[in-house]
């Protein structure tokens, strides 16, 4: 009898685990739900054509437009700009870390890198505005208070720590026999790093320059903050735009009813930052997968 | 004292990932015994101690056929109650693993989890009788409540087996107990175990000769998943039926 | 030949010199801001600042309400993170069987760590707000936060319970405890402190967690508190705070940095030292926690 009541409590405790687990699959349900239902209502009203190849975004003016472009193209420009910072930074990092200083050294300067990620971007996007932007003002004397370099080389800097650290775990797996091969045909420190540990850690690399432009496409406050609001289809970095997340934040603030075309919009433009880091997270899963399997 | 077959294997084979482990395993075990298996690593005399408490269930993809006995009751048969089974088939690992925790609650877990006392004096008194039962009381009684990390390897091994045998097992598995222990506390347990046998009927495996020599009663030797030879300890070792066990 | 030599030399020193200085130049800049905004702002650091709410009057203007809200959210977000996140980590880490349904969850909260947290934003407002009339409410604020951070618990969860050796629960098995008597009283208290950790670094996160709650129509400007938790009469505590309207500290600071005038951005630089300094604090409780972990797993 007693058996029976631990073997029942066994089964109701193993039910409610199931059950916490399972509420992140209801999340992601969610999110595609909520997104989808306003993203359909807003398509009756705007024909998806015109959200895509429109060049003008104006949903809150009198002459209303809703073409994603300028906000898309500020999104990717701003973003561009961050990994072209935070790769050519974040890889060397990891290379030096990895291959070149000594373990315990290693393990000092890891947490360190992770404060990068740590601090709040409402903070880097004060960073941003009031200190990097005057700076480069004395190179770029032309450039806006607001603008899309500033925020993306700061938005770099926030992810160095993400493609340090997850290229440092790529090369740390690859396995010693590997990098000996090497030194025993002859190699040096340099030829064995970018001949045999690079290569053999490549998926892990690629899987970390991935997630960082996913953090990058869905940053909201640096770009909010630095790069204006003010949709705006340039190339010209210096000049204002508006990302998809600002324009987001930007509807937030003001008192826009739900159930009007300007509340549809923000889900619209959700449904498109939903679907672009969707894509890139599934991407870096399997490549992360793919270099644990390799070297197990 | 009177023996009789404690556990049976009756054409009893064991696969991982349907790749066989154990072959035709026929073998009787007495009880108030001490039955020593032998052989080379990768043999299956792990497969096979770990197969009498059911340890393998743990192990994805592991499978058996034919069938295991205790007290002529086969272990692997459906309704078979892994929780008692374990309670009666206590285990000794390779490496002494204690918990992280006291010595007086590494015992008391055991009795806790099966809720064998009626207060807080009994648990005491079963504590101090299993310690002394596992010759460990003298060297621990000062300061139960210091972490079991403490003491040293041979006593964590002892507090193991002290652990195993507060309740009231009816056999004891040991898988190598002494591989990673120095000469005097190898021979402190060995002298524990031949102690122990007069309550206990005992199953261990050990892949040191002299150890089954020294320790048991009988012998059994395996090789590549089957058992090559089994007799008493003193026939084996004087006259081996068999050529593989003579080398 | 002299060139070719020349040439080797600079490209076998190039990973040593070109890693050190971009570690230095990082690190340097993380140096920057914080003096950046310490220079900015610390003049503004007093108990007025702490016990003033917002005014149009920048030398007037207070944190008040934000870190009072902010102390709210994340006192509720540990509480809603700590067993969802926990459990979630035990079942895929100790129940779940190898196959598709375990595949699908790990996939899923891989995908859920990267959702951009505006996203959660957008569910938050609404299921939480609207579908549940919520309002924008203290607890609509939580929710959405603990659905931010919740991959970061499960996944330092799952981390922490892999560390705990086989033997421990195999100790446990051998003796005919059963898996739940196994994972309550020996794996769970052997990992508590990589647990604690995760949890505490998800709180570090959360707390400078800004884009959510503006989308969930958190006010930037709120000149009060919301109710004290605490009463005089029988039963002594009341939830009604729950329902209050809030802003956090990052939300001010942001709507302090937008502001044009030069005195409020001084209100954002101090704003951002305390906030800076909470999380700092709270990611290095968490690090140190790891370390102490590592150390204890080491042991055994």
């Amino acid at each position: 009898m007693k058996i029976n009541k631990n073997k029942i409590i066994e089964k109701i405790s193993e039910g409610a685990l199931f059950i916490s687990a399972s509420l992140s699959i209801f999340v992601t349900i969610g999110i595609i739900l909520v997104l989808l239902f306003e993203t359909i209502e807003f398509f009756k009203e705007v024909p998806i054509i015109k959200f895509l190849t429109e060049k003008q975004w104006t949903p809150l003016f009198e002459d209303k437009h809703f073409g994603i472009l300028p906000l898309l193209n500020a999104t990717i420009l701003t973003s561009l700009i961050a990994m072209v910072v935070a790769i050519s930074f974040g890889l060397t990092i990891a290379v030096y870390i990895s291959e070149y200083i000594k373990p315990e050294q290693r393990m000092i300067i890891k947490p360190i890198m992770e404060i990068l990620a740590v601090v709040p971007t409402v903070v880097y996007g004060y960073f941003a505005l009031l200190f990097v932007t005057p700076l480069l003002r004395k190179i770029f004397p032309d450039i806006s208070t607001f603008n899309a370099l500033s925020p993306g080389i700061v938005m770099g800097f926030m992810i160095i720590p993400i493609i340090a650290t997850l290229s440092d775990d790529a090369m740390q797996a690859v396995p010693k026999w590997l990098r000996e091969g090497g030194y025993a045909l002859g190699a040096n420190k340099f030829q064995v790093t970018t001949g045999v540990v690079i290569p053999s850690a490549l998926s892990g690399i690629m899987a970390s320059f991935i997630l960082g432009v996913s953090r990058a496409i869905g940053e909201t406050m640096i770009v909010t903050i630095a790069a204006g609001q003010m949709p705006n289809l340039t190339f010209n970095v210096l000049e204002p735009m508006e990302t998809i997340t600002a324009y987001i934040v930007q509807v937030s603030l003001g008192d826009t009813p739900a159930g009007t075309l300007e509340f549809k919009t923000i889900f619209a433009a959700g449904m498109t930052l939903f679907i672009l880091t969707f894509i890139l997270n599934i991407i870096s899963y399997f490549l992360k997968n793919k270099y644990r399997e390799r070297y197990r | 004292m009177e023996t009789f077959t404690k556990i049976e294997a009756k054409n009893f084979c064991a696969y991982y990932n349907n790749k066989i482990a154990l072959k035709n395993i026929n073998i009787k075990i007495y009880s108030n015994k001490i039955t020593a298996i032998i052989g080379p690593s990768g043999c299956g005399k792990s497969t096979f101690l770990r197969s009498l408490n059911r340890m393998n269930d743990l192990i994805e993809n592991f499978s058996t056929s034919g069938e295991l006995l205790v007290d002529n009751v086969n272990i692997y048969a459906k309704d078979t109650d892994i929780i008692s089974l374990r309670k009666k088939v206590g285990m000794v690992f390779q490496k002494p693993n204690p918990f992280p925790k006291s010595i007086f609650e590494n015992i008391a877990y055991g009795l806790r989890i099966h809720k064998m006392f009626k207060n807080y004096d009994e648990l005491y008194m079963k504590v101090e009788n299993s310690l002394k039962e596992a010759a460990l009381w003298d060297e621990v009684k000062d300061d139960l409540n210091k972490s079991a990390f403490d003491l040293s390897g041979g006593q964590q091994q002892r507090l193991c087996i002290a652990r195993a045998l507060v309740i009231k097992p009816e056999i004891i598995l040991m898988d190598e107990p002494t591989a990673s222990l120095d000469p005097i506390s190898t021979a402190k347990i060995e002298e524990l175990i031949r102690k122990l046998k007069e309550h206990y009927t005992i199953v261990i495996v050990t892949h040191n000769m002299q150890q089954a020599a020294r320790v048991s009663d009988y012998s059994t030797f395996f090789m590549q998943g089957e058992m090559i030879e089994y007799d008493e300890t003193t026939k084996i070792f004087t006259a081996p039926s068999n050529k593989l066990t003579e080398e | 030949m002299h060139e070719e030599k020349l040439i080797y030399k600079i490209r076998d020193n190039f990973f040593p010199v070109a890693g050190l200085l971009a570690t230095v130049v990082s690190l340097g800049v993380l140096f920057v801001l914080i003096i950046d905004v310490f220079k900015d702002g610390y003049m503004r650091l007093n108990l007025q600042f702490l016990t003033s709410y917002p005014s149009r009057i920048p030398e007037k203007a207070g944190i008040l309400s934000a870190w009072v809200g902010t102390v709210w959210i994340m006192v509720l977000t540990a509480f809603l993170i700590f067993p969802i996140g926990v459990a979630s980590g035990i079942y895929l880490e100790e129940y779940a069987k190898p196959g598709k349904i375990k595949d699908f969850l790990e996939i899923n909260i891989s995908n859920l760590a990267g959702v951009p947290s505006i996203i959660y934003g957008l569910l938050g407002l609404q299921i939480f707000v609207y579908f549940f009339k919520m309002d924008r409410s203290v607890l609509a604020g939580a929710l959405t936060l603990s659905l931010v951070v919740l991959p970061i618990v499960i996944v330092a969860t799952r981390e922490a319970l892999k560390a705990v050796p086989l033997s421990l629960r195999e100790a446990s098995f051998a003796l005919g405890a059963n898996k739940l008597q196994t994972v309550v009283f020996q794996v769970l208290p052997s990992a508590f402190s990589g647990i604690l950790s995760g949890v505490i670094l998800a709180m570090s996160r959360a707390i400078g967690e800004t884009a959510p709650l503006i989308t969930i129509g958190a006010l930037t400007y709120i000149a009060f508190l919301p109710t004290s938790p605490f009463t005089s009469e029988f039963p002594f505590i009341t939830f009604q705070g729950l329902k209050d309207y809030f802003t956090v500290l990052p939300i001010q600071i942001f709507n302090w940095v937008s502001r044009p005038q030069k005195a409020f951005h001084s209100n954002a630089a101090a704003g951002i030292i305390i906030l800076l300094v909470i999380s700092l604090f709270i990611n290095f409780l968490a690090i140190y926690l790891r370390i102490k972990f590592e150390k204890y797993m080491r042991r055994r």
